[in-house]
């Protein structure tokens, strides 16, 4: 994966650079010694890394503020970074950024029940917001599998999504406002406690930008009642194509379950020794879950297990208590580590239209053979978000630069029958240069438009999202401007 | 102006000399006409997909709501955002169409639980002010491909770029639905209810309240057994108060209707605003409006206050957190106020700017938003 070339002239202003973000930070929250820096060097896609030029914890809006603005002035790069989960390496740093990080800011700044919302500092943790509110009887449901770790600011870049978004949304759908700073400083407030913006929504807009239109500080968050009670069913099918029409009937019906998620044998084989789930050993399993009172799950359960009746299912199993509940998404939630600890794996993050699911999985499996490689898959089926994991070793010259190849095979799959690249990772450095597949150039000029409003000098995160090649005359301006 | 393909448009708009007056099907303007030619997109028509089993429908911009109601009818399934039928209100003619419904991001009482128009759309297709045919988004319910220019079109009115296609996200239709009637409550006792209903577990897709019937109103949708059991849990939760339940269908779907379309203000005089604000300020804020007559929806966080002809809404209030949209004005109200609610200076300065990026030459609904 290639990064532009470090700045030299920046590199050999670092001493003053980092007196200068002294001056504006507490101590301790400017990071230079090449030995800490290395912290910093990648994030979940570990493929790559590089050490940034520094590194700065602000802890306040204003402090974000402050540094941009020393960073604007001195022309220097900015990487924002949440959490550091990104799978797409939207956090990579090159050699002469200064990657900002918003992991000193976690307070829970307002709740308001009667008005259904969360005010936070963005460096708070998905699951710790849920955290703040669950024993009132509230949640935020966007869940990305990461939720232990990541961070609200890296939800709002990548617009997260996670299991039960089929009923929820995503993060954008649950994002009420932001208090975000431009790369030159300046503090932009946009939405809050109301809905929906008077004007244009730059909401919607910044949302998924991907740390490329300005640094999130606060986030407004709408938070939900929990449901009254919540249940999943586990069904088992010979055959992807059953599987799949099983999803595309349960839909069509009427029940609108909170997630259906799929798993297919290579990936139940694996979670099922990892994680001792109890899954029954077929081609495709589905889990189903439905929330309610007893009687409300009670009825759509029985909806769906008509249904599934009606595809000849090999397993069919209803959790009879939270004990079976927790066993049945223990596998699903533990399959990303299941699959870890046997192989590296690339995880890809493609959505596609439900119904050509069983046509995609069977075309996966021939580009696999193809490569020599095994992918094991699972996903959101509901939405058509897929994740197949594409299985290496990462010691065998050559293996990772093949899976990255088929990686690129099974996404440009994904946009050519009507889906998309990312559907919730976000595209980083690792789909970065597949976006010409499913961009024309005018529809990319637009995207870099809105980037030009907001980041005129394309300093903040600029080498990822559009090719390098499409935004060179972009980001060299820059240099040249200099 | 009234092409029929998208090359067409393209072709108009890049040759374009002077301002165009970009509209759907004409029924939702809400400003004094602005000059130039119109440009309709009444001639892009029809449904290019419907996939019931992936919740998914793409239409050409000018397609006619009725038309994509009705084949959603036809598959038990329905637009989840209820867009609202502006004739009524603003005494316009014409057919509603749903790329006009997109770029006036029109959503209905169930915004407050399901989201608006703009969370509901998948993908479009877009003329921008040079004439440059652009896409986003796609037909998929998850996409994070690239920035969500999708969320930008919804609402921008046509002043960013003239919609051709769009694609969207919806939903089964619910099996039945019923209404609880809460009589007699003061604005501040029935945002309060509000909150009580939309903050319980029984998932309430309408929550209005008004004033001029002494009416609070909370929708609830779903399988039959389902909406029974969640009216009467609802109904505790109000012990004391003097409660109605509606339960036929039809008189509930006529109910909400007539909230969504603002029934209650139709043939009356004034000028109409819509309100956006954090449902707990609604009871305060529309005392100081000083309005004739004024009805909440989104559980308060959507006002509708029909004010005397010309007097500036934003000025009674002062500063509020939220927005004011001048939606139905007088001659004496439009020639002063602006329709949309200015905004603070650093995101005027970005909104200019994305204008001046999609719109070089200023040629869509110059003026409209700014």
């Amino acid at each position: 994966m290639q990064m532009p070339e470090p700045d030299a002239r920046i590199l050999s202003r670092k001493d003053d650079l980092v007196a200068q973000l002294k001056r504006v930070l507490p101590g301790g929250a400017v990071i230079s010694d090449p030995a800490e820096t290395r912290a910093y060097e990648c994030d979940a896609l570990t493929a790559y890394a590089c050490p940034p030029l520094a590194a700065v914890l602000p802890a306040s809006t204003e402090e974000v503020a402050a540094v941009l603005k020393i960073c604007h002035a001195a022309g220097v790069p900015v990487v924002p970074r949440g959490a550091g989960t990104s799978l797409a390496g939207g956090v990579l740093p090159t050699a002469d950024c200064v990657i900002l990080g918003v992991a000193r800011m976690t307070e829970v700044l307002e709740t308001d029940y009667d008005n259904r919302f969360i005010r936070v500092q963005t460096g708070r943790t998905n699951l710790s917001v849920t955290g703040a509110v669950e024993e009132d009887g509230f949640f935020y449901a966007p869940d990305p599998s990461s939720q232990l770790a990541c961070a609200i600011a890296g939800n709002i870049a990548m617009n997260s999504g996670g299991a039960h978004c089929l009923k929820y949304g995503v993060t954008t759908n649950n994002l009420l406002g932001l208090t975000m700073v431009l790369m030159d400083g300046t503090v932009v407030e946009l939405g809050g406690a109301h809905l929906d913006a008077g004007g244009y929504d730059l909401l919607g807009l910044v949302c998924g930008s991907e740390g490329q239109l300005g640094v999130v500080t606060e986030a407004t968050l709408r938070i939900l009642p929990k449901p009254e009670g919540a249940r999943p069913v586990l069904i088992g099918f010979s055959s992807n194509e059953v599987a799949g029409a099983c999803v595309s009937d349960i839909i069509k019906a009427g029940v609108l379950p909170v997630a259906i998620e799929f798993m297919d044998r290579p990936c139940i084989r694996a979670c099922e020794a990892f994680a001792h789930a109890g899954y029954p050993d077929c081609e495709a399993l589905l889990i189903v879950e439905v929330e309610g009172s007893e009687a409300e799950i009670d009825h759509q359960l029985g909806l769906i297990k008509q249904i599934a009746r009606g595809h000849d299912p090999v397993e069919l199993r209803e959790a009879q208590d939270a004990e079976e509940a927790g066993r049945i998404w223990l596998g699903r939630k533990s399959a990303f580590g299941a699959m870890g600890q046997i192989n590296d794996y690339i995880c890809l993050d493609g959505t596609i239209p439900v119904s050509e699911l069983p046509k995609v999985l069977t075309r996966i499996g021939e580009l696999a053979k193809g490569y020599g490689l095994e992918v094991a898959n699972v996903f959101h089926a509901g939405d058509g978000n897929m994740h197949p994991l594409i299985l290496f070793n990462a010691n065998t010259d050559g293996e990772l630069a093949k899976a990255e190849a088929l990686g690129a095979d099974i996404l440009r799959l994904c946009v050519e029958v009507g889906g998309c690249l990312t559907g919730e990772h976000g595209v980083g450095i690792e789909k970065r240069d597949l976006m010409s597949d499913q961009y024309a150039p005018a529809d990319l000029e637009a995207q870099m438009a809105v980037k030009d409003v907001f980041d005129p000098g394309w300093l903040l995160n600029p080498a990822k999202v559009f090719p390098l090649d499409v935004s060179e005359a972009r980001r060299g301006a820059r240099l040249a401007a200099e | 102006m009234r092409p029929t393909s998208e090359d067409e448009l393209s072709e108009l708009v890049a040759g374009a000399t002077g301002p165009l007056h970009v509209r759907g099907g004409g029924t939702r303007s809400m400003a004094r006409a602005g000059p130039g030619e119109v440009l309709e997109t009444g001639g892009l028509t029809g449904i290019a997909l419907h996939e019931p089993g992936a919740l998914t429908l793409v239409a050409k911009a000018g397609t006619p709501i009725a038309e994509i109601e009705a084949a959603l009818e036809a598959e038990g399934q329905r637009l989840a955002f209820e867009p609202m039928d502006h004739r009524g209100l603003l005494g316009t003619a014409g057919e509603p169409t749903i790329g006009g419904a997109v770029a006036a991001n029109v959503s209905g009482p169930r915004r407050i639980q399901t989201g608006a128009c703009r969370d509901f759309l998948l993908g479009v297709r877009f003329v921008d002010g040079t004439g440059a045919v652009v896409k986003n988004g796609g037909r998929v319910m998850k996409n994070v491909t690239g920035y969500d220019l999708v969320k930008l079109m919804a609402g921008s009115r046509g002043t960013l770029g003239v919609l051709t296609e769009v694609a969207l996200k919806v939903l089964p239709s619910p099996e039945t639905q019923g209404t609880l009637v809460l009589h007699g409550l003061s604005d501040a006792e029935a945002v309060a209810a509000m909150a009580r209903g939309l903050g319980s577990p029984f998932e309430v897709t309408g929550a209005a309240h008004l004033p001029g019937r002494g009416e609070t109103c909370l929708r609830i949708e779903g399988f039959a057994d389902s909406v029974c059991y969640r009216l009467g849990r609802l109904a505790d939760l109000f012990a004391g108060h003097e409660i109605t339940r509606e339960t036929d269908p039809d008189a509930v779907a006529a109910r909400w209707r007539g909230i969504r379309d603002v029934a209650e203000f139709h043939g009356k005089p004034g000028d109409v605003w819509c309100l956006s604000v954090k449902p707990g300020d609604a009871p305060e804020i529309a005392a100081r409006a000083g309005a004739d007559e004024v009805l909440f929806d989104w559980g308060g966080g959507r006002i509708w206050a029909r004010m005397p002809e010309g007097s500036d809404l934003r000025a009674h209030l002062g500063a509020f957190a939220g927005h004011a949209t001048l939606v139905r004005g007088s001659e004496a109200a439009l020639s002063a106020l602006p329709v949309f609610q200015p905004e603070p200076a650093p995101v005027a300065a970005l909104s200019a700017g994305l204008r001046r990026r999609f719109d070089p030459r200023g040629v869509l609904n110059p003026g409209l938003m700014g």
